[in-house]
């Protein structure tokens, strides 16, 4: 493809746009046109009548729910073949490209001959990842995905971000530790 | 000085200026706290502070001012190490009361006869008005510097520099925008200003439009509001009043209120006909014309600050160079050239 070369001409600075009320004009003509046209939709809302557009952008996020992009990178999530066992085969790929040092797996021996190895503990500590998702390029057998459209992942302590192997696997519901559960650090 | 004041005077002028600073002044500057919010965020596509609610209710984020309040109110007042205690306390305090007391000086409304008895409806009527609110608006300064000195702080003092250099240039500004019409009105009271508008059944800015664009940008500056906010300037430095917290942070913020309102009521008593409604005589109406002065002056105030609001939530901050330009380049000699214009024309008239 040809590169495409774009003249983009310097505005001119001419008497009208040096006394700058005409500028000043101009731009309150565009903040006034947004202020009623918004303000016409938000009454029709208001009114109850329909057909006309949202008055604001805005997502009331703790009351209707987030929306999130068809590619957006959320929680982890460890998959499963199809006889199910884990995929991971605990090469530790994700464990060395992971740039927040996150990931934590401890390896042993697969009872299948064909794998050789499997993960004995995986951890993510979410609190410290960056969700890059180097780790899902860096797997060769697919067993991590970050797709599991879940964003809501704080707690109450650091340690109960960290995410163990049957939680990432959805084997577990993630429950909140007892220890370290609000715990006032202030009372002894 | 005599005390043969009657007591009825007393009490009236009393109700008067409180109507004049609480009535006014707090509730427009708590609304305008709301206005603030909600105009920038239905301007900008978004819906606005709608949080705080009281059993419940919200109408439409109403309560946030009262919030505020609370929060100031209650949070830590934190005077620094460094700080000249005494000035620290005094700043926003000479601020804020520069600004309330020109509130009082508004003409809110004329003469009205009420069961016999003539009732002049001005809190602080003097025959040197103009020129007291301008000085009185210009002595707001000394708060603004003093809070930056007598903070300890280098960004503070940065903030009252500015502030000082801009207020100077700005209040000249002010001063001589309004010398044309003053000079045309033959008067520096407030009152006979309006009194001539509605006398000649014209409005100020009909009579001087390039003194009414000189004002209305001169006094947007002297409100430190956001085309002109570098004395705050909360992106770089977060300005004078950094080392405030608390309700004398607060106060400050409402300083900025106030202030921006004395402007719109000095544009309106000299520009927009003051309490007047065109076809309406309302000094003859009694208790009834009194009630649409007063409304009549505060809704053409109210317009105007709807106007300034949304001039504040359109333009950029201007640069420190750019700033001193407009004021001392630009607004002085056209006001002055105004100013000379406008004599030559009441000589040749005459």
């Amino acid at each position: 493809m040809a590169i495409k070369v774009r003249v983009v001409e310097r505005p001119e600075r001419t008497f009208a746009t040096q006394i700058y009320l005409l500028e000043v004009w101009r731009g309150l003509a565009i903040t006034f046109r947004h202020l009623f046209v918004n303000l016409f939709r938000h009454s029709m809302k208001a009114l109850g009548v329909k057909g006309f557009l949202p008055g604001a952008v805005t997502i009331q996020y703790p009351e209707d729910p987030a929306v999130l992009g068809k590619r957006a990178r959320t929680r982890h999530r460890l998959l499963k073949r199809d006889d199910g066992a884990p995929r991971c085969t605990a090469c530790l790929l994700c464990e060395t490209i992971c740039p927040a040092k996150c990931i934590r797996i401890t390896a042993e021996n697969a009872p299948d001959v064909t794998v050789e190895k499997r993960a004995k503990t995986f951890d993510i500590d979410l609190g410290m990842c960056v969700f890059c998702g180097y780790c899902v390029e860096a797997c060769p057998v697919d067993a991590i995905h970050m797709d599991a459209n879940e964003v809501e992942l704080s707690s109450y302590s650091r340690k109960d971000m960290i995410w163990n192997m049957p939680e990432l696997l959805g084997d577990v519901p993630k429950l909140p530790s007892q220890v370290g559960r609000a715990v006032d650090p202030l009372k002894p | 000085m005599t005390f043969a004041i009657p007591l009825n005077d007393v009490l009236f002028t009393t109700a008067k200026v409180l109507f004049a600073v609480v009535g006014v002044g707090l509730n427009i500057a708590g609304f305008l706290g709301w206005v603030e919010r909600k105009q920038s965020a239905v301007l900008q596509d978004r819906i606005g502070a709608n949080r705080a609610s009281i059993f419940g209710i919200k109408i439409l984020g109403l309560f946030h001012p009262i919030a505020d309040a609370i929060k100031m109110l209650t949070k830590e007042d934190f005077v620094p190490k460094g700080a000249m205690k005494p000035l620290h306390g005094l700043a926003p305090m000479i601020s804020l009361g520069c600004a309330m007391f020109c509130l009082a000086a508004l003409p809110y409304g004329g003469t009205v006869v009420v069961a016999g008895r003539l009732y002049d409806l001005q809190p602080i009527a003097l025959p040197m008005g103009v020129p007291l609110v301008l000085a009185t608006l210009a002595f707001g300064v000394h708060g603004v510097v003093m809070a930056g000195y007598a903070s300890g702080s280098n960004y503070g003092l940065l903030g009252a520099l500015r502030g000082a250099a801009q207020m100077i240039a700005y209040e000249v500004c002010l001063a001589s925008a309004l010398a044309g019409l003053l000079f045309i009105y033959g008067t520096l009271d407030f009152s006979e200003a309006v009194l001539w508008q509605v006398t000649h059944g014209v409005w100020g800015i009909v009579v001087q439009p390039l003194a009414f664009i000189l004002f209305l940008t001169a006094g947007a500056a002297v409100t430190k509001r956001t085309p002109f906010d570098l004395p705050e300037g909360e992106s770089e430095i977060v300005g004078y009043h950094v080392e405030y917290s608390g309700m004398k942070f607060g106060m400050f913020l409402m300083t900025d209120f106030f202030e921006s309102i004395v402007i719109c009521g000095v544009i309106t008593a000299l520009f927009l006909g003051g309490w007047s409604i065109p076809g309406l005589d309302l000094p003859s109406m009694g208790p009834l014309g009194g009630f649409l002065m007063v409304n009549s002056f505060i809704v053409k105030m109210l317009l105007l600050l709807f106007l300034l609001m949304q001039l504040r939530w359109t333009l950029p901050r201007f640069r420190f160079d750019q700033l001193l330009d407009l004021g001392w380049k630009n607004l002085l000699p056209l006001s002055l050239l105004n100013f000379l214009a406008t004599a030559w024309v009441v000589y040749l008239w005459r």
